[in-house]
């Protein structure tokens, strides 16, 4: 009997081994083995930290390094200013209806792909763009204005590619407070702004916290709006990772700039964490 | 003396409902005032808007002779203790019962002196640093209500704050809350379903039923003296007939049931004046017999059988079964020890006097 039961757990957990084994830590393991490694000769390697070294040592790359990381940061906190109300009003202020129409709202958008929802914003924002032409319209401004191509447009495609995985995890952890915990902040004599600090943000800081790291990390790892929004001077990380495997066919450096993006996002997801005070555990589970 | 609530021609429509209906009464400062009702009988709704979450359509609340409806919720002097007590879970004791203080501006040495001295107070001395869910159910009653206290309130309103306790906690508490209440020597509001809450902890009672207050008046007057049949039927248990008014003689009826039984009964209200009535006549105002000779001074007899035996401790009773009742009758079993040896099936006596029936003009029901 028991030796059943092992075998239809093992036979359960099938599938989500083979999935971690095969497709996250085999590659991740060569992958750091290539990274590891440095081209010597044709067809020579030999183990090297070359490749770090190079990293540390070329502006270029650390630059942008650094530019990913805070502009996701950046974005992620945007995220949250402008989900956090929205999420507010959707779990404790919108009832039946509306509450569900509000809630497709956010969602529609991830109905299109995102390469179409992106070149959407391309429409709005160029030159020759619908903004653009509006604003010439008004008279506002004498010629054609381009809003593509920069850091703010990358920030608007990021947070608008982000705000469904922000919001969802507010939504739920504002509908687990109980009205009558916020009516009590007010009934003891706080005021709109000190319930919720005191109340509402305390409780929803594991919310908070998941829906930022969600976010955060989609916005490191994005790779489309940075390329399709971002012109010559905003550079992204996955861009060059991009670039260095398939453009210049340096798999040992693409590999170790693979390995720097896991490095940065586990230290500021970490440092999240600490800071808030919350565990894995409490925000994902 | 000003009253410490007054609500004059309180009203409260819900869209086509009127939740709350021209309801008025004043509360006595320090007193300790019930509103009892079955649920959606516009209980809660008074509550709310004497707190202040609600908007009355029509009416005024004045608390200590000030009118409230201006007042935002957290400018006024009432406090709440909530249905599920509404304890802050993201903070500790000491946190939830000093919050109102921290917003009054108070400093932070007062507020702990305050703090301390209230748990004293209500005998939970150094829990301060303690986590809400640490707390017994009885615990957290008490910061609840130590939480509001500590803000020295004109008016404490509690909304069925016993309703999530197991039995035994429940009888604990309501000796509890009104020696607290007596303690702090506030003015309560409390409302509840429970009519054995209102009537052990109340000075006064309002019963309540389908937006309006049937009756305002101590426990006693509710109990013995009903003025509506709703009252009649809601505070405690009693027999109900239904039937017709024969003979009026003063403030004494003769009637006869629907099931053919006549009955003399003492008229309430509007029931003299014949037609259709209602008849209650509680289970311990019937006085149980072996001999019909014993009850000769009973204006109402009855002779039947012993259906059966509810044993329950001090509040046994038996159903009598009885052709002439037209069906049972449930009658309290003397503890003095006479009726020990009843079985199923006996032959017994019963019989009530007619001051002891009350009889309502039936509405339509």
């Amino acid at each position: 009997m028991a030796a059943h039961a092992r075998i239809g757990f093992v036979l359960l957990l099938m599938p989500i081994l083979l999935w971690l084994v095969l497709l996250i830590i085999i590659p991740h393991v060569d992958m750091l083995l290539i990274s590891l490694r440095e081209r010597v000769g044709v067809g020579e390697y030999r183990t090297s930290l070359a490749n770090y070294v190079t990293i540390a040592t070329e502006p270029l790359y650390m630059r942008t390094f650094m530019r990913t990381a805070v502009m996701s940061v950046l974005a992620t906190l945007i995220t949250l200013l402008i989900a956090f109300p929205v999420s507010y009003y959707i779990a404790k202020m919108a009832r039946g209806r509306v509450r569900s129409v509000l809630f497709l709202l956010c969602l529609i958008p991830f109905w299109v792909s995102e390469l179409v929802r992106t070149f959407g914003w391309m429409i709005l924002l160029r030159e020759t763009g619908v903004i653009s032409q509006f604003l010439q319209w008004a008279g506002l401004v004498s010629g054609p204005v381009e809003m593509l191509y920069n850091d703010a447009a990358i920030m608007v495609g990021l947070v608008y590619t982000s705000m469904l995985f922000m919001v969802v995890p507010l939504v739920t952890t504002l509908d687990s407070l109980d009205d009558s915990v916020i009516e009590a902040g007010y009934d003891l004599g706080g005021s709109g702004w000190s319930v919720m600090r005191e109340i509402v943000i305390p409780h929803a800081v594991p919310g908070i916290v998941s829906g930022c790291i969600v976010v955060f990390m989609l916005s490191l790892g994005n790779y489309l709006t940075p390329t399709m929004l971002g012109g010559k001077d905003s550079l992204w990380f996955t861009e060059m990772i991009y670039s260095q495997f398939i453009v210049r066919f340096n798999w040992e450096l693409g590999a170790a700039f693979g390995f720097m993006l896991l490095f940065a996002s586990s230290v500021i997801v970490w440092g999240m964490l600490r800071l808030t005070g919350q565990t894995l555990e409490r925000t994902m589970g | 003396m000003i009253p410490d609530l007054e609500c004059t021609g309180l009203t409260r429509r819900f869209g086509e409902t009127l939740a709350v209906d021209d309801v008025s009464f004043s509360v006595p400062a320090g007193s300790f005032f019930s509103i009892l009702g079955p649920s959606g009988c516009g209980k809660t709704t008074i509550m709310r808007m004497i707190a202040g979450f609600l908007e009355p359509t029509s009416g005024d609340i004045a608390i200590k002779g000030r009118s409230v409806l201006d007042v935002a919720p957290n400018k006024r002097p009432v406090n709440m203790v909530f249905q599920h007590l509404a304890l802050f879970p993201m903070m500790n004791i000491e946190a939830n019962i000093g919050y109102g203080l921290r917003r009054a501006g108070m400093s932070k040495g007062d507020i702990a002196r305050k703090v301390d001295e209230v748990l004293d107070r209500i005998g939970l001395p150094g829990i301060g640093k303690r986590k809400v869910d640490e707390l017994s159910g009885g615990q957290k009653q008490r910061v609840a209500i130590a939480r509001c206290m500590v803000l020295e309130p004109d008016v404490l309103l509690l909304d069925e704050p016993l309703g999530a306790l197991d039995l035994k906690l429940r009888e604990r508490m309501k000796i509890e809350l009104k020696s607290l209440q007596a303690a702090f020597d506030t003015t309560f509001v409390y409302i509840t379903h429970d009519q054995s809450e209102a009537l052990v902890m109340s000075d006064h009672i309002a019963v309540m039923n389908n937006g309006r207050f049937e009756q305002v008046g101590a426990g006693q007057d509710l109990y013995y003296r009903p003025e509506t049949a709703f009252v009649a039927g809601f505070v405690g248990d009693s027999n109900r007939w239904r039937g017709t008014v024969e003979r009026v003689a003063g403030d004494a009826v003769e009637l006869r049931t629907e099931t053919g039984l006549t009955m003399r009964a003492a008229a309430k209200g509007q029931a003299a004046n014949g037609g259709a009535v209602d008849i209650f006549v509680r289970p311990e105002a019937i006085r149980l017999a072996r001999e019909p000779g014993d009850l000769a001074g009973f204006d109402n007899r009855l002779s039947g059988t012993v259906g059966s035996l509810l044993f329950n401790g001090a509040a046994s009773r038996i159903i009598v079964e009885s052709g002439e009742a037209g069906g049972e009758i449930e009658v309290t079993l003397p503890q003095s020890g006479e009726f020990a040896d009843l079985k199923r099936g006996a032959p017994v006596h019963v019989g009530w006097s007619a001051a002891q029936a009350n009889c309502f003009a039936a509405n339509g029901g």
